[in-house]
């Protein structure tokens, strides 16, 4: 049977791997991300997502050259995001090495090259990357570039429509929960689980091994987490070893040392 | 001077040439980084002529089974795989690669394979919660011994990403099986031709050790 996953993210800002709370980047973790990605690779994580939170377009060259020189040691499927506004930006990443890219603001402002990614690469390929935040009057809506733009749109809905445009998998994070150590917006995370078919990753404020396991009762087929993992020696396996145990069908592989 | 045989064996195997075929389906430059990293000398190849310079052929693919038919045959390259395969030389398929080695797909109408195993690609079955593609990592139980699972435990998880699947005629054919909301072929063997639907290097250490069977072991 179909294992769940067990997903390190990496939020990388100029070329070095930096913690987020609530989407603000400060603290560098590793200088260099490819020292990160040997320690999963090691820990038998099952899957890597790479993110570029920069907030300059002309970092985007430079990730494409983090992405190479990941995937020369990345022997898992590795996701990757950040500043994909165009076709020839999505082709250079996935010869970089990619398997999937990550979309989130051109959902909002260019859906058509959602569909063309998705038609040209296929929606495997595809994975709609979800923020969301909750606004003044108490709503959760989705927010698109860094979360500095509300939509207004209920995140249910907007996942449903990524499917639409041809996404094969939603990244759903939520603002207020990123780096705050509570865990997955469970609430938010439980309606697009609902709402989609296809799988649904969960990230976003994992603190303890038990906000992996609530991730995936609330539906999510896939859990993700950045911060924590990069703290813990042997932190995936933990991970693992702690969703085993809670009855979560999770791959052999990388429970012990 | 006397021969040393063993020195000679061991030579040859780090010596392998690997052709990884690219037909502008997918992502090879993974299969490629994973053989380098198992001690394998690959090349992409896009020229058919150029594959007798090799000793062994992986044909990777994602993608639809239409299109990549439709590539390899412009490029004259199933002929000269054909020929290749037909010759004896190890042949590695790697998903859609595998399902192309089969006689037929109805992926998006009814496409002629290469023809190499006995078998059809179908769409998989929709179950009761079981999610259409099979993404992920799933269990593979091996169904006869192979020189391509030695050192790998039966049982080990594969990552796999597809939406149609390989029913062969012989049951002889199929190296290794999991489950999916239905029993789904994910390995084949057949002589000197050998299939994975799941994308070995993607699935770490027991996929680079798939890999390095292929290029050291069969």
């Amino acid at each position: 049977m179909l294992k769940k996953r067990l997903i390190a993210a990496l939020i990388i800002r100029e070329g070095a791997v930096v913690q987020s709370v609530r989407f603000k980047h400060t603290n560098a973790i590793h200088y260099d991300p490819v020292h990160a990605i040997e320690c999963f690779n090691k820990w038998a994580v099952d899957e890597i997502v790479i993110l570029n939170v920069s907030r300059e377009a002309a970092s985007r060259e430079g990730f494409a050259g983090v992405v190479k020189r990941i995937s020369r040691k990345c022997f898992v499927p590795l996701s990757v995001g950040g500043w994909i506004t165009d076709r020839d930006y999505a082709r250079g990443l996935l010869n970089a090495g990619a398997d999937k890219l990550v979309v989130n603001t051109i959902l909002a402002d260019d859906p058509p090259l959602v569909q063309a990614l998705s038609r040209r690469f296929g929606r495997q390929c595809i994975v709609a990357s979800v923020d969301a935040k909750r606004n003044e009057s108490g709503k959760v809506e989705v927010v698109v570039d860094r979360a500095s733009r509300p939509t207004g749109a209920d995140p249910a809905g907007w996942a449903r429509r990524a499917v639409e445009l041809g996404a094969g998998e939603i990244f759903f994070n939520s603002v207020d929960h990123d780096g705050a150590r509570r865990g997955y917006d469970l609430e938010t995370l439980g309606r697009i689980c609902a709402a989609v078919e296809v799988p649904v990753i969960a990230f976003g404020g994992v603190f303890s091994w038990e906000h992996l396991v609530e991730g995936i009762q609330a539906g999510a087929d896939a859990v993700a987490a950045a911060n924590i993992f990069h703290y813990t020696e042997h932190a995936t396996m933990k991970a693992k070893r702690h969703l085993a145990q809670a009855g979560v069908a999770v791959r052999s592989e990388g429970q012990r040392a | 001077m006397a021969p040393r045989p063993r020195q000679a064996r061991r030579r040859s195997a780090v010596s392998t040439r690997v052709a990884i075929v690219d037909y502008g389906m997918g992502n090879i430059w993974s299969v490629q980084n994973a053989l380098a990293e198992v001690g394998a000398q690959s090349e992409l190849v896009a020229a058919p002529e150029r594959l007798g310079e090799f000793d062994k052929i992986i044909l990777p693919g994602v993608g639809a089974f239409g299109d990549a038919m439709r590539l390899l045959r412009e490029a004259g390259m199933q002929r000269a795989l054909e020929e290749k395969a037909r010759q004896g030389m190890p042949v590695l398929g790697v998903c859609l690669g595998m399902q192309l080695m089969c006689r037929s797909s109805t992926e998006n109408g009814s496409h002629q394979g290469l023809g190499w195993i006995d078998a059809e690609v179908i769409a998989l079955e929709p179950a009761q919660g079981v999610k259409i593609p099979h993404m992920g990592w799933n269990t593979v139980r091996f169904a006869k011994p192979s020189p391509l699972t030695e050192g790998i435990a039966d049982g080990t998880d594969f990552y796999f990403v597809h939406g149609y699947q390989v029913v062969c005629k012989d049951p002889a054919d199929v190296l290794g099986t999991c489950e999916h909301g239905q029993r789904v072929t994910a390995m084949l063997a057949h002589g000197n031709l050998f299939a994975a639907q799941f994308h070995p290097e993607k699935s770490q250490r027991g996929g680079l050790q798939m890999l390095k069977n292929f290029v050291e072991r069969v």
